[in-house]
């Protein structure tokens, strides 16, 4: 299923700039009160979710969210029936490292109280994109690709309070009365974008933005940025009242709006994902999108919470860096292709060897034989040391 | 005085009356220590006789003891006519300051061993003037004995033994002698001042209850505010005297009231307030017309956690005294709220939105009591300020001045709106109506020679009242 993002009833406001970091506030015209959203603190452990069996998935995790919603049909789907206390790991006693464990990415705490650590859901789709290897199987994949797929992948990711200029940005920032989310530029570079369902919501969760995760990309332009242009309001000196002056400044406020949709913001609301549905819970929607990998280009994975029309009512989203893009590209074009290398290298424009030798430089280099990926490494490359 | 002095004289007198080198909402401790201290050093090279005359004006006494201290450090580079003028301005700045900060300014001077001819005269001249030396002693002891020693002052009668030599001979002065026994008798510490009370109560481990109880008729005004709060959790009460409350000292007393102190005492803090802005306001009263104020009570008004609320307490003041200068009143507050009483800070700051509705109201004078960072959008208020200013009232009809209470300490300047409408740092809302006329000169339209008059006049009459 791909869809595109609906931000409908949701309003760009005024960017506030500090440094290199530009807050885009987003106001809701009506905020949402049938699903509201807590922070949960889990502090400095490393958490452990199990995905599926024999399939964890390791992380930092500082924080999850609670989504509590009010249904007045009790017909929830069966599917919270491990209702075991959160944190197995407490109350023993800490040998070593303690680990967190955390049942599913997404979980049901509570009758109507679903638990789900912010934008892991997101990297999990990610992770998993494709992670069970090659589903038809030709020569060239090795006998662990077959049995064991990509396993294990490790995404590097950096926790908020270390992108440079943040957290004096999150500081510094008035927030908007009735304000329900915020996009994150880090050299106007859209970094994240975060919307929560209330704006009670929105100013408990406001500093959690810390202790996100952000990617490789959004790290680097926070250490290397310069302090980003404010757009100063310019007014046209063609004005006989002041109700003229108050129209004019409207319309450059409108004006600002459509400029930060359709530029600033294109890459993740121009665009389309594909959706997977990871949770339904009584009105509301728990689902992972990822992007269709156009290489050289913005793509970000997330997660959103959507009601029964379709509107957004919880977004996070997280921006990969150049090098996921290309794994994930890879991966996909590999599937379209029933991952044969052949006809995959003809739709890529390159020859099966090179193709072989870019899977390994994307880090997938297990999964073929290594007779063939020694085949290849020996017809050479042309561009033989230049890594893409 | 050129145009350029005019200017860098404007900026010196924002930063020394709004900048405290404390943390701001914005900006560090430490950038606004280093940006104070480059100014400082800026003016007083290159414009000394003026540099010595902002002592004469509404500067803070932060301000006030870091000029003594650099005319003092920089006696060899005044003339005999500047010394003699330098010197009457510091002996009547440092009558008006509070004695604990002029002794901390002693003990800076000789920290930083400034000890010539002049500092010592200074010092001298000070201590002999203090009203009650035993009193001083005893409450300001170490000061006291450093300033002394500094100064080579041989003090009179028994303060000599009781500051250098100690030992427990009995003394002849009362407070002295209070003091001595206040080592070992405890109803002797409650006839001591408060603070010095404290330290022997503690010694004597007496209850916190009862010591607030007992010493509450020593307590000055301010160290009875302070302790309020905290009396109360110990069950002691300590009453407090709004009536005769500044002003701005006043807004920042009610701002630290939780909200529902505040509704449940509305009647008296409002009260309190009008009767401050009363006094404030003077034969002023009513004397403005139409007034539009534009208030900032956004989140940036919450200071920092050194000068908490302070922008918000100055306009909350400001609120007060205006609704007494004008003859019709117009507050708008930036978060839309109409309840001055309960305001804290909350949310941006959409100035430019709050200044078309101010000029919708036709005012005769329109006021912006802001810390300038106008960021919903940026820039907003300025750009109204400007197209008015440009095209709707291009004749300056309506008297426009933004008053800003902190000091920014990247532009060495409190920070401006925009050109079109004058900007001034503010301290304590008390000053309102001289700030406004001052004002004018920012705006680069009167020539320095009336600034130069200005500040002649100001000198004149601050030595006058000494």
């Amino acid at each position: 299923m791909t869809v595109e993002l609906d931000l409908t009833g949701l309003t760009t406001r005024a960017a506030q700039v500090w440094g290199g970091v530009r807050l885009v506030p987003v106001t809701r015209d009506e905020p949402i009160t049938g699903l509201r959203l807590h922070a949960r603190a889990y502090g400095d452990e490393p958490g452990v979710v199990e995905v599926g069996p024999r399939t964890h998935y390791t992380s930092y995790i500082p924080h999850g969210f609670v989504a509590t919603w009010f249904d007045d049909d009790t017909a929830v789907a069966a599917y919270g029936t491990q209702l075991k206390r959160d944190g197995a790991g407490d109350g023993r006693p800490a040998r070593g490292l303690r680990l967190r464990s955390h049942r599913r990415v997404a979980r049901r705490v509570e009758r109507n109280r679903l638990r789900f650590l912010p934008l892991h859901v997101a990297v999990e789709g990610y992770l998993a994109l494709h992670f069970g290897g090659p589903e038809v199987v030709w020569d060239e994949w090795s006998r662990r690709a077959i049995r064991r797929g990509l396993s294990p992948r490790v995404e590097e990711a950096y926790l908020g309070a270390r992108v440079q200029g943040l957290a004096d940005a999150l500081k510094h920032f008035e927030i908007h009365p009735g304000q329900c989310g915020v996009l994150v530029y880090v050299a106007d570079a859209l970094a994240s974008a975060f919307v929560v369902p209330h704006p009670d919501d929105y100013r408990a969760l406001h500093t959690t933005l810390l202790q996100d995760m952000y990617g490789e990309l959004v790290h680097h332009y926070a250490t290397l940025a310069t302090p980003s242009p404010r757009f100063d309001v310019r007014l046209a000196d063609d004005v006989e009242s002041v109700a003229d002056l108050r129209a004019a400044a409207a319309r450059e406020r409108a004006e600002w709006a459509r400029f930060h949709d359709t530029t600033m913001a294109a890459g993740l609301l121009g665009e389309t994902y594909a959706m997977s549905r990871v949770y339904r819970a009584g009105d509301y929607t728990l689902s992972r999108f990822l992007p269709t990998f156009r290489l050289k280009q913005e793509n970000h994975i997330g997660e959103l919470i959507t009601d029964r029309e379709g509107r957004t009512a919880y977004l996070k989203t997280f921006r990969l860096s150049e090098a996921q893009v290309r794994r994930g590209h890879l991966l996909t074009t590999l599937a379209a292709h029933d991952w044969h290398l052949a006809t995959t290298a003809t739709a890529l424009g390159v020859t099966e060897h090179q193709l072989g030798l870019r899977l390994a430089g994307a880090g997938f280099g297990a999964l073929l034989r290594e007779d063939v990926l020694a085949r290849y490494r020996a017809q050479g490359d042309p561009r033989r040391g230049t890594k893409d | 005085m050129d145009a350029i002095t005019a200017d860098d004289m404007l900026m010196f007198i924002n930063a020394a009356t709004t900048s405290t080198a404390q943390r701001e909402f914005h900006g560090g401790a430490e950038d606004q220590r280093l940006s104070l201290d480059f100014l400082h050093d800026y003016v007083i090279g290159n414009y000394r006789d003026l540099y010595a005359a902002a002592l004469a004006l509404d500067i803070n006494d932060h301000n006030a003891a870091l000029m003594v201290r650099k005319l003092l450090e920089t006696t060899g580079e005044a003339t005999e006519e500047q010394r003699r003028v330098e010197g009457a301005l510091i002996a009547r700045r440092l009558r008006v300051m509070p004695p604990q900060r002029v002794y901390d300014l002693f003990r800076a001077l000789r920290r930083a061993r400034v000890n010539n001819r002049r500092t010592r005269a200074i010092i001298r001249e000070w201590v002999a003037a203090r009203p009650d030396p035993a009193f001083d002693a005893v409450k300001y002891r170490t000061g006291l004995k450093l300033a002394l020693r500094h100064a080579h002052v041989a003090p009179d009668g028994e303060l000599g033994p009781f500051l250098f030599t100690g030992g427990h001979r009995r003394y002849h002065t009362p407070l002295l002698e209070t003091w001595r026994r206040a080592h070992y008798e405890q109803a002797s510490v409650y006839e001591l001042p408060y603070t010095v009370a404290e330290g022997f109560a503690a010694r004597h481990r007496i209850d916190r209850a009862t010591f607030l109880r007992r010493i509450e008729p020593r307590m000055t005004r301010l160290e009875r505010l302070r302790v309020q709060q905290s009396a109360r959790r110990d069950k002691a009460d300590v009453a407090v005297d709004l009536g005769s409350m500044p002003l701005t000292r006043l807004a920042s007393y009610v701002l630290s009231l939780p909200l529902p102190e505040r509704v449940d005492r509305r009647g008296e803090l409002t009260g309190a307030l009008r009767a401050a802005a009363v006094r404030a306001a003077g034969r002023v009263a009513g004397g403005w017309g139409r007034v539009a104020a534009v208030l900032d009570d956004s989140f940036s008004a919450f200071g920092s956690a050194q000068k908490r609320r302070r922008p918000l307490a100055v306009a909350l003041a400001c609120h007060y005294l205006l609704a007494e200068l004008a003859t019709e009143y117009v507050p708008l507050w930036t978060s839309g709220r109409t309840d001055a009483l309960l305001a804290y800070p909350y949310g941006m700051t959409p100035l430019g939105d709050r200044v078309l509705d101010a000029l919708e109201h036709a005012p005769d004078r329109l006021l912006i009591v802001s810390d300038g960072w106008d960021n919903a959008p940026y820039g907003l208020a300025s750009e109204v300020l400007r197209v008015w200013r440009a095209r709707l009232d291009p004749d300056r009809r309506v008297v426009a001045v933004h008053l800003n209470p902190v000091y920014d300490a990247v532009d060495f300047d409190v920070r401006r709106l925009t050109p079109a409408v004058p900007t001034v740092g503010v301290r304590d809302a008390e000053d309102v109506p001289a700030l406004v006329g001052f004002a004018r000169f920012t705006e680069g339209r009167t020539g320095s020679a009336a600034l130069r008059a200005h500040f002649d006049d100001r000198v004149a009459r601050f030595l006058e009242e000494g």
